[in-house]
């Protein structure tokens, strides 16, 4: 099987990594980079759990095929936090108590990330929106909505990172 | 989110003065889970890691003819094939470790299948590609049998066995017994006295638990000949000791590390991934990792359990509920896992939260050709519950009462016996019941909203009934399903069963409307049939209560489950003297 070089950047830093003829994004930034941030739920789309962002487009990595992300910049919530300082959104899923076995909250938190970005005072209908392709089995939603909502108050969508 | 503690209900009972409960306090683990710190089991990186599929049966019941896997084996990544004869102890059941029921589970099957999705063999290889394409090129000849996915089905005679072990499709309880049964009073005489019976039935169906992270676990070799395993496990030292079992080592040559889970709800315990990664790991040397795909996890993951009840209670004009008679059929799926616990916790349970002086009940544990079931959120007691209190919904109606104030009406009061003979304490369904009205603006009368657990209970409603036994002093047949046929025998009450009358009125109502209120004479409530926020339950109409259970034999009854076996009538004590009402061990009552 023959391999195929990528270089792309990941929260800010460059990566090269060989990926397999249709490996998919999400294999290739856990194994191949050893960025466990996202996460595997089901593999075809519909968990949201490994959701990142490509240019600041939120993305199901699951079902992105890796070579497709050369030169492209990712981000995901292994980067969120800078300088030992939580981004507002990681700050308000705490306060908020948004994440309970934690297993969707970096999915949800580049959703939201995605939404805050390109409309910092979201109305509650666009957070619903902004998430509805992530899947949660404990909370409800609705400490993620209300986290969500809280951290745009707190000018999370003004942050540049 | 907030949490509404109210302070002012049992105030002169509560301890206030704690350092924690009560207050908000941050997860431990929240910090790890925002920045994705927090370690599943797959987030262990591993060098050469080998990943595994299994062969699966696409049948719901077949017998295995022959397994090919001489094509797999060659196929490119293909490490090692693992054949159910590579199991070192290949037959378990989840509750061995408490020597509770008989092992009736293979891991990897060899002679036949009972569910789809059953595996019988597993591959490993190095990617999850190849593992799949070799997987696809095992051929097994099935010669397909008959299946039984309905539980009363599977309990007729002509019914496919499903699992070898208990060939009766039931579990036997302590080998002996084919359900569990619970006798209280004496339920047929009440009938006769009651001036309406109420019958239901109500099914559940599976529930499947759906976690994001599906069940999966990574084992690798250590140093000192042991093996790490980090898993998903909701049940760490339940894995660890099935894993031990099923592979016949010592459990200390097996280090699990496990703790941080992505969703569990109890799909999570069965303990199906751990043995086979370590039995990859212990015959190729290298890591292996196990984890089902979502397609897996919803198909062989274990989900709660359907449930079947019938339902069948006396009841007095008055809205008071004299007897209640349970016949419950839990689809345990092919094999034990823990449904037969489940009936245990769930018959503790009955009758619900509600003093009913005559109870009667009889729930059976039953292999269908499903998916094996297990943990979920209260099993045992979610399903029944759903059952007795769409039951009440529809009693209500039909006596014409206002459903919260028939609930507060029939609800436990502290000192009440329970029908498994346990003192009722520290009730509060009448608070919750009238908490519950006001938020949903729901009327209730003031003599309904001046109920109080704490007042009415104890004195008669205190007593143990005598309980109706056979000739031979016994509460009834050991066995009533399919082996229980023959064995149906004439059974006399040889005890007076309590007049209703003895049956003392809970106060706060007392005596309650002896006729449905009429709509205009009560304004604040609306008939559940002219109310459009209230539906009742069981709309469609029940069938006549017909349990498959052979023609039971009369009134049973005497004692707690299971059956006694002494031959001696009912000796229990009528009254237990001197207990005091709201005693817990602190001497402190604690909600």
């Amino acid at each position: 099987m023959s391999k195929k070089p990528v270089q792309f950047t990941l929260n800010g830093e460059t990566k090269a990594v060989f990926v397999d003829d249709g490996q998919n994004l999400l294999d290739v930034l856990r194994r191949g980079v050893g960025d466990l941030s996202p996460k595997y739920g089901c593999g075809q789309g519909t968990c949201g759990a490994c959701t990142v962002l490509i240019d600041g487009e939120p993305h199901l990595s699951c079902l992105t095929l890796a070579e497709t992300v050369e030169g492209r910049a990712l981000s995901s919530t292994g980067g969120l936090a800078q300088g030992g300082e939580l981004h507002p959104l990681q700050d308000a899923f705490m306060r908020h108590f948004a994440a309970q076995c934690g297993f969707c909250s970096c999915g949800m938190l580049m959703a939201a990330k995605a939404l805050l970005d390109r409309t910092p005072n979201p109305s509650r209908d666009e957070v619903v929106e902004a998430i509805s392709g992530n899947i949660c089995r404990c909370t409800g939603y609705e400490p993620i909505i209300e986290a969500i909502l809280d951290a745009a108050q707190n000018g999370a969508g003004r942050r540049s990172a | 989110m907030s949490v509404e503690f109210r302070k002012e209900l049992f105030a002169n009972e509560r301890d206030d003065n704690l350092n924690e409960i009560g207050k908000g306090t941050q997860r431990q683990d929240a910090l790890g889970h925002v920045t994705g710190r927090s370690p599943y089991f797959d987030d262990h990186l591993f060098e050469g890691l080998l990943q595994i599929r299994c062969v699966r049966s696409p049948h719901h019941h077949a017998r295995i003819r022959s397994v090919d896997y001489s094509q797999a084996e060659k196929m490119p990544g293909v490490v090692r094939v693992i054949r159910p004869e590579d199991v070192p102890n290949n037959f378990n059941t989840l509750l061995s470790l408490l020597n509770f029921g008989r092992d009736d589970e293979p891991l990897l099957s060899s002679k036949k299948v009972s569910y789809k999705g059953e595996p019988v063999l597993a591959i490993v290889a190095g990617s999850d590609r190849q593992a799949r394409d070799a997987v696809a090129a095992v051929r097994v000849d099935w010669e397909v049998l008959p299946h039984v996915l309905d539980v009363e089905e599977a309990m007729k005679p002509n019914a496919p066995v499903v699992n070898d072990v208990y060939p009766n499709n039931t579990f036997d309880y302590h080998d002996k017994y084919d359900h569990q049964k619970l006798r209280y009073g004496d339920v047929e005489t009440a009938f006769a006295q009651a001036d309406k019976i109420v019958e239901g039935r109500y099914q559940m169906s599976p529930i499947e638990q759906a976690p994001v992270e599906t069940n999966g676990a990574i084992a690798a070799p250590e140093t000192n000949d042991r093996f790490v395993c980090y898993t998903s496990t909701q049940a760490l030292f339940f894995s660890l000791g099935t894993s031990a079992k099923l592979l016949n080592v010592s459990s200390n040559r097996l280090h699990f590390i496990g703790g941080t889970v992505g969703g569990g709800f109890g799909g999570k315990v069965d303990s199906l991934v751990e043995p086979v990664a370590i039995l990859a790991c212990m015959l190729t040397g290298k890591p292996c990792r196990f984890v089902w795909d979502r397609e897996e996890e919803m198909q062989v993951g274990a989900p709660r359990g359907g449930e079947r009840w019938y339902l069948k209670d006396g009841v007095m004009n008055d809205g008071r509920i004299i007897a209640r008679q349970f016949t419950g059929y839990f689809d345990s799926g092919a094999y034990t896992r823990l449904s037969s616990y489940a009936i245990i916790k769930g018959t503790a349970h009955l009758p619900g939260p509600y003093h009913i002086p005559n109870v009667k009940s009889d729930v059976f544990c039953v292999f269908t050709n499903r998916t094996p079931a297990t943990a979920m959120r209260g099993f045992g007691v979610t399903g029944v519950d759903f059952a007795i209190e769409s039951q009440m919904d529809k009693i209500a109606h039909e006596v014409g009462m206002n459903p919260v104030e028939f609930r507060i009406l029939n609800a436990y009061r502290d000192g009440d016996m329970k029908a498994h003979r346990r003192e009722a304490k520290n009730c509060a369904l009448i608070e919750c019941a009238q908490v519950a009205a006001e938020k949903a603006n729901w009327p209730i009368r003031d003599e309904f909203k001046q109920a109080s657990s704490m007042v009415g209970g104890g004195g008669e409603r205190a007593q143990i009934p005598h309980t109706v036994t056979d000739e031979d002093g016994k509460i009834g047949e050991r066995r009533a399903g399919r082996t229980g046929g023959g064995q149906t025998r004439t059974i006399a009450p040889t005890t007076p069963a309590p007049a209703p009358a003895a049956h003392t009125p809970p106060p706060p109502s007392a005596p309650p409307p002896a006729a449905p209120p009429a709509a205009a004479e009560q304004p604040a409530y609306a008939h559940p049939a002219a109310a459009p926020a209230y539906q009742p339950a069981a709309t469609q109409a029940p069938p006549p209560v017909a349990p498959a259970v052979t023609p039971a034999p009369p009134p049973a009854p005497a004692a707690p489950a299971p059956a006694s076996d002494s031959g001696r009538p009912s000796a229990r004590p009528v009254n237990r003297p001197g207990y005091s009402r709201f005693a817990s061990n602190s001497g402190f009552r604690r909600r």
